[in-house]
């Protein structure tokens, strides 16, 4: 079959308009990912709800990286198998066409050989190194360049607007006009040969909306470190790990813009660890000493902050952990998301620990997690760890602009020199209030009776150490109360009750979007409640939520269905209404798995 | 001591030298780790300093146990083993204007810590940091640890095989401004060293040498493990330390040698760094180190200073009011600089 032959596939009934999903596929390291940022940026520019997700290799340069784009004007952003390939990397363009659905379409580079022969789906063939031929810049450069022409080629087909795309090149490269005058040529170049020589077949075209009127684009982890820097944190201490590294490029690159004191001197600091052993030292040790503190990391992180975990638990230190997570165990797929470190840092810590988890779902939640997290940390005098993933932080989300805390920062129950001497000396374990929380004194304090000794060992509630047993149980019962009143205080669930429906889904984090999805394609078929947990431990209303509800599935990013486990736990007495519903290949859960399974286990 | 109507004399801020104990220890009678807090309380209360400036760290050993019997008035952090250099590192980022003094022991720094030392003074992180040397795990019963000498023999860890850690080649290497070694008997040296190294802009190292008396391991001694496991059936594992007096030494001349008796007969030897020793000599100091160690000789004294480098509150440009004391106003950034910050965004 011949590229002739290939182009003339069926024409299309009528135009499918701002509803389908692109995929990108190239090599690693070749620049790729700003031609695909200045796409998602051009639809985005458009007012057509988008979201791109960055499916990339553990590897620096060579392997495969796909990037899918989803455009929706009902605003659905979860992954959905892609319909439109640009298939410009080699090695992989076999497979990916084959994958392709039937009536997809395939935009390839000329000089790539290898594709599967189709006749259900359109083909495009670019002559890239003759298009990027004539192009002046250093040779080196030729293969970023060259990602330009799919640009191109999709402006054409797709109908963007060229001043859009200029537009969002010009955002793309931060307004360098030089780059934009190296790469904006390619577009035009292939847009105006495209026009030339290629009949346009497919169905799928973009159209201006205003749906993303007001709206901001970035990534998770740039939203929590912006939420962390509102949250007043001024010690931050890591250690460089996928996908957690660009929460602290961003916090590098963010705090000098807020934070910088008139005089130039710094009012943060934040330090490259040797460790992730010594990263939560860093963070709990200024915890301690009365700054809020952050760090960020991954499953392999979290796996060596336990024995601190449990002694900020233990000691009750305030401290804030991102645990941006990625597919374990050991390295495992390090580059692809998952909700696997559920259970792991519920609990992490030898002996009866139990942690506060918040789980964003959104880049508007990791910034208000992020403010939160710290005033919890002080409040409740614990580790708070907030579970990302891969997908949430490292790919770019539309979201409102975030909104200012509404709160004034809470330093919790802290004891100045003047309050210490009106209560004539303070025990740094006492339940004084019947909430769990102690009174603490910061490191400093000028009163002869602010010191306390902080120690991991068995103390009595005046901090003194301790091996009698009645000591060790009040304490214990103590920490435990204290978990209670965190109930009361971590974010409440996000519920969309439906009040007929005998069904109900319980989800956390990022795979919302293909449950709200899912709900939608089965408002009438299967109509069912969706509860968001947006942090363990959990509150009364999820125990209202599962008790209205006949069943209840718990979808998850997991093989073992974790969270599914932990409501088990929580609600022993309502567990058999409780039934998991998880999975885990590496890759954000898509509408059409969620509406299958539920299908299939409601017999609809 | 004696008398209780002793006239309890203050120093220049109205403390006496009581108001720097701290609790009863627990330790071992004898213990060296006991000789090194009592001189940690006796310099804190002629220098007249305020409890409320100092913090005491430390990691997991006998050794580390030892901030909770000196200075109660001070806040402090037994931490984790080998892990307590990150917890000063955040405290002191946290409040700058804090002084530390950090307690270790061989095994906590020496193995499984050594990373965290290493680094600790690469940043030059504002920490006196104090390893209290007795060549094996006390806290774990008498394991060797790694700066044990080669060959040595104990009935209970049996021979090491392995050649020695020495503490303070590791922190010339590591670039530490403050390099001294003592022996705990020494109150007089322990002491004007301590001074010095609370002076000091960053990390001050001082390997203490003090003998653990619980781990005296002679075989035909009655004291000894093998001897308790077979005439008493059976034995509590730590339930029988023998009773020993703390070893102290007198004042010796620099460049002399003092040989010191320790409670398992075994011997060692100090030299006093010599009073025209130049303290300033990075690399004649590691000669003399590893010099005096093929002669199985401690030398002791300070023996490396280098007090112009920057530590890490300074090369952090930290504002100077501590970070932990910021204002509100000051760590929340406003909504007017939310809002412009988020135009980039849109
Ligand atoms: C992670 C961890 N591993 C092992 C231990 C057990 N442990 C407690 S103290 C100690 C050795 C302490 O030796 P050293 O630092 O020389 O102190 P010493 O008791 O001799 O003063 C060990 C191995 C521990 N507490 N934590
Ligand atoms: S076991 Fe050794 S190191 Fe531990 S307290 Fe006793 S004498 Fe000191
Ligand atoms: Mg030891």
């Amino acid at each position: 079959m011949d590229v002739m032959e290939r182009e003339v596939a069926q024409r299309p009934a009528s135009p499918i308009v701002n509803d389908f999903s692109l995929v990108a596929a190239t090599a690693n390291g070749t620049g790729s990912q700003t031609a695909n940022l200045t796409l998602l940026r051009s639809f985005f520019k458009m007012g057509i709800p988008v979201h791109g997700k960055n499916i990339f290799p553990s590897n620096i340069q060579g392997l495969p990286t796909w990037y899918h784009i989803r455009v929706s004007h009902e605003g659905f952003i979860a992954r959905r198998p892609p319909e439109i390939l640009v298939a410009f990397n080699p090695t992989t363009i076999y497979e990916d066409a084959k994958d392709l659905p039937s009536g997809g379409v395939c935009i390839y580079d000329s000089g790539i050989k290898g594709l599967p022969e189709r006749n259900d789906i359109t083909y495009y063939a670019l002559p890239v190194s003759e298009l990027i031929k004539d192009i002046d810049v250093p040779v080196q450069r030729k293969p970023y360049i060259a990602n330009m022409v799919y640009v191109g080629a999709l402006a054409f087909l797709l109908k963007i607007p060229l001043e859009v795309v200029e537009e969002a090149l010009s955002v793309q490269f931060g307004g360098r006009q030089k780059l934009v005058a190296s790469n904006l040529p390619v577009v035009t170049k292939t847009y105006d040969w495209c026009k030339e020589n290629l009949q346009k077949t497919d169905p799928y075209e973009v159209a201006p909306l205003n749906k993303t009127d007001g709206l901001i684009m970035m990534t998770g982890n740039e939203a929590g470190a912006l939420g962390s820097i509102f949250g007043g944190v001024s010690v931050s201490a890591w250690y460089p790990i996928t996908p957690s590294t660009s929460f602290i490029d961003a916090l590098k690159e963010f705090l000098p813009k807020l934070r910088k004191t008139d005089d130039g001197k710094a009012t943060y600091t934040v330090i490259q660890a040797e460790d992730e052993l010594a990263a939560i030292g860093m963070t709990l040790g200024a915890g301690w000493a009365g700054a809020r503190s952050v760090t960020a990391t991954s499953g392999p992180g979290i796996s060596l902050m336990s024995e601190f975990a449990g002694l900020g638990y233990f000691a009750e230190i305030p401290a804030v952990i991102w645990d941006i997570q990625r597919v374990g165990p050991s390295t495992g797929m390090p580059t692809r998301t998952g909700q696997g470190d559920v259970t792991f840092t519920y609990y992490l810590g030898h002996g009866d620990t139990k942690n506060v988890i918040l789980f964003p779902s959104s880049i508007e939640d990791c910034f208000d997690f992020g403010v939160a997290a710290h005033d919890l940390a002080d409040v409740l005098q614990t580790p708070i760890f907030v579970l990302s993933d891969l997908d949430l932080g490292m790919n770019n989300w539309m979201g409102k602009p975030f909104s200012y805390p509404s709160t004034p920062i809470n330093h919790g129950k802290v004891l100045s020199a003047e309050e210490l001497e009106a209560r004539g000396g303070f025990a740094r374990y006492k339940d004084v209030d019947g909430d769990g929380i102690p009174y603490r004194t910061l490191p400093g304090t000028n009163h002869p009776q602010a010191a306390y000794f902080t120690r991991g060992t068995g103390h009595n509630d005046a901090a003194v150490y301790s091996e009698r047993s009645s000591d060790w149980v009040e304490n214990a019962d103590r920490l435990s109360r204290k978990f209670d009143t965190a109930r009361t205080l971590v974010p409440a669930p996000v519920t969309d009750l439906n009040p007929d429906a005998k069904v109900g889904v319980i989800a956390f984090g990022t795979t919302r979007y293909a449950i709200e999805e899912a709900k939608a394609h089965l408002a009438e078929s299967l109509p069912f409640s969706f509860m968001r947990l947006c942090a363990l431990p959990i509150n009364d209303e999820v125990r209202t939520f599962v008790a209205a509800h006949d069943r209840i599935y718990v979808i998850e990013l997991n093989r073992d269905g974790q969270v599914h486990a932990i409501l088990q736990t929580e609600m022993p007495d309502l567990a058999t209404k409780l039934i998991s519903l998880a999975f885990m290949d590496g890759m954000p859960l898509t509408a059409k798995w969620v509406e299958e399974r539920l299908m299939e286990e409601e017999n609809v | 001591m004696s008398s209780r109507a002793q006239a309890i004399k203050e120093n220049a801020i109205g403390l006496s030298k009581k108001d720097y104990d701290g609790s009863v220890s627990t330790l071992c009678k004898g213990c060296g780790h006991n000789s090194i807090a009592n001189q940690i309380i006796q310099v804190a209360y002629e220098l007249s300093i305020r409890p409320n400036e100092i913090i005491k760290l430390s990691g997991i050993g006998c050794s580390s146990k030892s901030p909770a019997y000196f200075l109660g008035m001070s806040h402090g952090f037994n931490a984790l083993h080998g892990r307590m250099p990150s917890v000063g590192t955040g405290a002191l980022m946290a409040n700058h204007h804090l002084r530390a003094i950090g307690v270790s022991g061989d095994g906590d720094t020496g193995s499984i810590g050594i990373g965290q030392f290493k680094h600790l003074m690469r940043r030059n992180v504002r920490m006196v940091y104090l390893v209290e040397n007795n060549g094996v795990y006390g806290l774990t019963k008498g394991q060797f640890s790694a700066t044990a000498e080669q060959g040595l023999e104990l009935k209970y860890a049996g021979q090491n095989e392995f050649p020695q850690i020495d503490i303070c080649t590791e922190a010339l290497i590591a670039g530490c401004g403050f390099v001294a070694r003592s022996f705990a008997g020494d109150a007089k040296q322990v002491r004007e060293l301590l001074k010095a190294a609370l002076s000091h802009r960053g990390t001050a190292v001082i390997d203490i040498i003090s003998p653990c008396v619980a781990f005296n391991n002679d075989d035909s001694s009655p004291k000894s493990y093998s001897y308790g496991r077979e005439h008493e059936k059976p034995l509590q594992e730590i339930g029988y330390v023998p009773f020993a007096e703390e070893i102290t030494i007198g004042d010796y001349d620099p460049g002399d040698l003092k040989v010191v008796d320790l409670h398992d007969g075994s011997r060692i030897s100090l030299r006093k760094v010599e009073q025209d020793y130049d303290p300033t000599d990075r690399l004649a100091a590691i000669n003399r180190l590893q010099a005096a160690n093929a002669n199985q000789e401690f030398i002791t004294g300070l023996i490396y200073i280098d007090n112009e480098r920057p530590n890490l509150a300074e090369v952090s440009h930290l504002t100077d009011t501590p970070l932990a004391h910021l204002r509100n106003s000051e760590i929340r950034p406003s909504e007017e600089q939310l809002s412009d910050f988020l135009k980039a965004y849109a």
